[in-house]
Parts: C-alpha cells; structure tokens; sequence
C-alpha cells in the first residue's frame, strides 16, 4: 500500500520536512507499511473497550504553584544563532 | 430581505497563577524579554512539562461557577502547527477530553429580559510567546519573546447561541465578570488576559439552516468586539444579497484601521493533526477536591448583586453594575462599612469615582482615592458639613494626594456653614444692606415674589463665602421676608 504522491507533499509542507524527488516513492511505501499495520489493528473489535491513554495505570502529579525556574536568559540564549535585546531572532514571519 | 445573525465565542482566559502551566517560570507582566522563559518553555531537549496544580483549580472554580459537568478524568493533546513563536512545535491543549463540561450562562439585556447561553466546553491550554516585527534589529528578522509561552489559559466554547452583538458583548462581559468575581483572572483587558474569537453567520429570518460561518480572531477588547461583529454581518449580508455566496475563512480585524482581512481560508486551512500527549498522564479529579473548590468559591456575581438588593436597598439596575466588576463592587463594600451611607457610597462609586478613573485609564484597584478616603469624604457629606460643590472639589484634591477628606476641608476653609445662628445673622445683614429689594420684594405681587428670591440668595451666599448651607439659608429668608410682609 502507498500513499498517493499529494498527500505526502502535503504531509511535508505540514511537518516543514523537505523531501526530494528520488526519495518520494520510498516515503510513500514507509509511510504505507505503517498505515497497513494501523489497519491491522482498526479491524478489531474494540465495542465497549475504555480507550487507553497512557500504558501505566498513573495519572498525572501536579505542582505547586511557586516560582522555581530563575532568569537564565543568558545561558539559554547562548546557543541562539541571533539575539538582540535578549529577543530571539527569526527570519521574518510577516510580508 | 430581513436576516439573523448566528453567533458563537471562544474565550481565551488568561490564569492568574504565579507560574507557567507546566513549568515553574513567572508569569508576572511587563518583565524584560526572555527573563520568564525557561528550558521548559523553550522546549530544551530532555525536559518534561509538570502540571501546575491551581491551573487545575481555577479551570475547576470557573466549570463550578457555570454550573458545568467537571471531567473526572481529562487528558491533554497535542495541536501541531509551526510558528517561531511556538518552540515545542505544538500547543499542548485539551480536545477529547476537557476538564470542564457543557455549563450555561444567564445573560442580561438593556431592555431588562436575560437569556440562557450555553458554554460547549471550556478547557486548559498553553499560551504562545509574542513575535516582534518591529524593533532594535535588522528588519529581516522577527523578534520572539517567549515570556508568555506556557502561560495557563483556558479556552471557554459557547454554543452559538447568541443573535446579535449586544448579546455577545453581553455574554463576553459576563464571562468579565465571572472570572474576575472568582479570582482565577485578573481581567486586564489591556494586556491580553482575555481575547475573543468571534464565530459569525447569517440566514434569512427563520431559516433552520445555518449559514456559511466565518471567524474573526484574537480581539482583545469588548468596543472592538462589537465593531467586528457588526460589520462582518453587514459584510455577509451584502455579499449574500450581491448574489456571492460567504467562504468559510478566518478573519483578522484591526481596531485601529477598522478593517477586517482574510488571514486563510478553509482550502488552506491548518491541519493540526491533534494526537495524545505522551508526556502528560491522564489528569484525575476527585469529588473530595471539586467540594472543597465549591465551598471555597466566592460569591458570583449573580448572588452579590441579589445581596446588594436586599442587604443595601439598592436598585437592581446600581446593584447590578457594582457586582459586574469584582473590584468596583468591593471597594464599594469597604466605602459602605467605612461611612454606614450606602446610597452615597453607590453614587460615588459609580459616579464621580468611575468616570474620573476611565478618564485617566485607571483600574479602580489602581484609584489614587482609597475607599477610606472616599467613605471619610462621603461622611461630610452626609452630615452636611460641605455642599455638594464643595465635595467635588474635596474629592479633586484627595485625587491630587493632598490627604483626607477632613484634612483638606480645614486647608482649604470649605466648611459649610450649618450654624443657624451664625446663618441668621447673615441673613439678616444682608437684608438690611439691601432694604431697595426688600422694598421691591414686599411691593411684587405675591405669585412673582418667588422669583425675587434668587437675588437674595446670591447676596448671601456671596457674604459667606460660598459656605452658607443653602438650603438652610433659603428656609430662613423664607421666614425673615415673611416676617416683613
């Protein structure tokens, strides 16, 4: 099973992955197999089955409210390509 | 053609918690760029978001103040999009699952009637950092502030139950009030704590069928929520009655240029390919909790306005405007326990005090004039020590800093001069400095001498000062031309 070559522009576009031309058909085969396997499992019967969310029987801890995180801007800022005036710099986002 | 207008809001509320939603960085105002981000909210490699435990609450205390189902177990998802301001990649946000469940919410309308507005669901999600197009740097780039990223929101969906702006407004201001009366926003309007995305439609007048909607986001004022709506049913309208037909878009308004553009149509619509987040359990909310947040919840603002009927004797309409607004409403209780005069507290409140506080853009928990100072005023009004002019300019001077109530009425020698014996005098003084009109009173035909009154008055009050108490005053000249007659 493959996914037709759209879908898988679309899912690029999407994910913001670039995929050539040579690689598209092996994508969509990859992409396929998985899917397969995902059929696999929607043809069981699953009427009146609780849908898992997590695979241990934990639920969530929570935390204070306090502040326990300081300014560390520095040494986060460190690895930026581009800062200034402790911003982050992108490429432009608007036109 | 007539048409109705179908409207339904989404509501982002921005929780007054002291730390992030899943990380332990400020969420304070107004810090330098970056100071509150954390490896968290940046999305480090390696770290793993922690729930904060009051988020949980006050989405809690806002499904209690609606009346809604709470959900005993909910779950986060992940909403995957790209934008620089949103470091992981994906919002963590709630879909399947939400914390609060189906609620309703009365409304009130100007011409007095309410109306029931259902809320869908309502549930927590993570803010977004700011991008900056402008600013001390190469105008190539876009500048991010992730200060904001990770700040706890909760998102309230109303069902579209709502026909025309006045009643979304209405709806949206009563969501205001709510939030803030229960203390799990602070209602800042100014710095984002609630924005409104507004899902519009028409259709001809009782048409079933829904029309072709369109959603204006992110307005972060009540004015410009009422703009936007009014001219995107006029926009739909014309388009419709020009043979077009509405495209399902989401719109962008701008207060400023009160203009409305197309941000993506549905065509280019993001797919955000929502999948449960791995890294955050199921979040399990026991009965003893939810009881223990109900009896903890404050009043709303329902219950309060209802008390301020029965408890202060004031109209429904006073009641109802002072309980809309948590503070407002408070600081009137402190200025009514500090001066026992609640009729005067009201009109102050919402007078005098309320307009000079919009004039400068202040919030009432900002008023140069405390409730102490007003109520201190509000006493030498009530015991007729000073006029109502005199209470004005009082009041300028407490707003200036110059102290209390007493302190500037002695300053200033504004005392109202309530001595009838001391009033007397004057009276008399005057009358005798003046026998020409005394004369001209006693020879006027009795049904115009009412109208000669007036100049006496002026002698007198000129003679005081301005400090006689006038009503006093009229009742003694009244009684001393009588005499003469």
């Amino acid at each position: 099973m493959s996914i037709e070559r759209r879908e898988i522009e679309k899912l690029a576009t999407l994910s913001r992955i670039a995929i050539n031309e040579e690689t598209i058909s092996e994508v969509s085969q990859r992409l396929g197999s998985v899917l397969e396997l995902v059929d696999q499992l929607q043809a069981v019967n699953t009427d009146g089955v609780e849908a898992m969310s997590h695979p241990m029987q934990a639920t969530q801890r929570l935390r204070e409210d306090e502040v326990t995180e300081l300014n560390r801007r520095e040494a986060l800022q460190a690895i930026a390509p581009e800062t200034e005036d402790g911003l982050f710099l992108v490429p432009k986002v608007i036109e | 053609m007539s048409w109705d207008t179908v409207i339904g809001l989404e509501i982002h509320v921005q929780l007054a918690t002291k730390t992030k939603i899943f990380s332990g960085a400020s969420t304070a105002y107004g810090a330098e760029p970056n100071t509150q981000a954390c490896a968290i909210d940046l999305a480090m490699p390696g770290t793993l978001p922690v729930l904060n435990k009051q988020a949980v609450n006050y989405a809690i205390m806002f499904g209690l103040a609606i009346d809604a189902e709470i959900g005993q177990v909910s779950a986060f998802e992940r909403k995957n999009y790209f934008y620089p301001d949103l470091p992981k990649g994906y919002q963590t946000t709630q879909l399947e699952k939400p914390i609060v469940g189906r609620g309703n919410v009365e409304i009130q309308l100007a011409d007095g009637s309410t109306k029931n507005v259902r809320i869908h669901h309502a549930h927590l999600e993570e803010d977004a950092g700011k991008s900056l197009h402008e600013g001390n740097f190469n105008s190539s780039f876009s500048g991010i502030d992730l200060n904001r990223a990770g700040t706890p929101l909760i998102e309230i969906v109303s069902e579209p139950d709502m026909t025309s702006a006045e009643e979304a407004i209405a709806f949206a201001k009563k969501i205001h009030s709510i939030v803030t009366s229960i203390g799990i926003c602070d209602g800042e309007m100014s710095q984002g704590s609630m924005r409104f995305d507004v899902n519009v439609s028409v259709k001809p007048s009782g048409s079933e069928t829904l029309g072709t909607r369109t959603e204006t986001k992110n307005l972060n004022s009540f004015k410009f929520m009422e703009e936007a709506i009014k001219r995107e049913v006029a926009r739909q309208i014309d388009v419709i009655e020009d043979g077009g037909t509405i495209a399902q878009e989401t719109r962008l308004y701008n207060g400023e240029t009160k203009v409305a553009r197309s941000m993506r149509s549905k065509e280019e619509a993001n797919d955000y390919r929502y999948f449960p987040c791995p890294d955050l359990l199921p979040v399990v909310v026991s009965d003893e909790q939810v009881e223990e947040l109900r009896r903890k919840l404050p009043e709303l603002p329902d219950a309060r306005q209802a008390r301020f009927v029965k408890q202060y004797e004031l109209s429904e309409y006073d009641a109802g405007i002072l309980s809309s607004d948590a503070a407002m409403a408070n600081y009137f209780e402190a200025v009514t326990s500090a001066c026992n005069n609640a009729k005067l507290a009201a009109n102050w409140t919402m007078g005098e005090l309320s307009a000079r506080l919009n004039n400068e853009d202040l919030s009432i928990a900002n008023s140069p004039v405390s409730a102490e100072q007003l109520a201190g005023l509000i006493v030498r009004i009530a015991d007729n020590s000073i006029s109502g002019k005199m209470a004005k300019e009082v009041f300028e001077a407490i707003w200036a800093g110059e102290g209390s109530a007493d302190q500037i009425i002695d300053a200033r020698g504004l005392k109202q001069v309530s001595d009838s014996g001391a009033l007397e005098q004057m009276v008399a003084d005057v009358l005798a400095a003046n026998q020409a009109m005394v004369d001209d009173y006693i020879n006027t035909d009795e049904a115009k001498r009412k109208k000669k009154l007036g100049g006496f008055m002026g002698q007198i009050m000129k003679a005081s000062k301005g400090q006689a108490n006038p009503q006093q005053v009229n009742q003694i000249l009244a009684k001393k031309l009588n005499e003469l007659l």
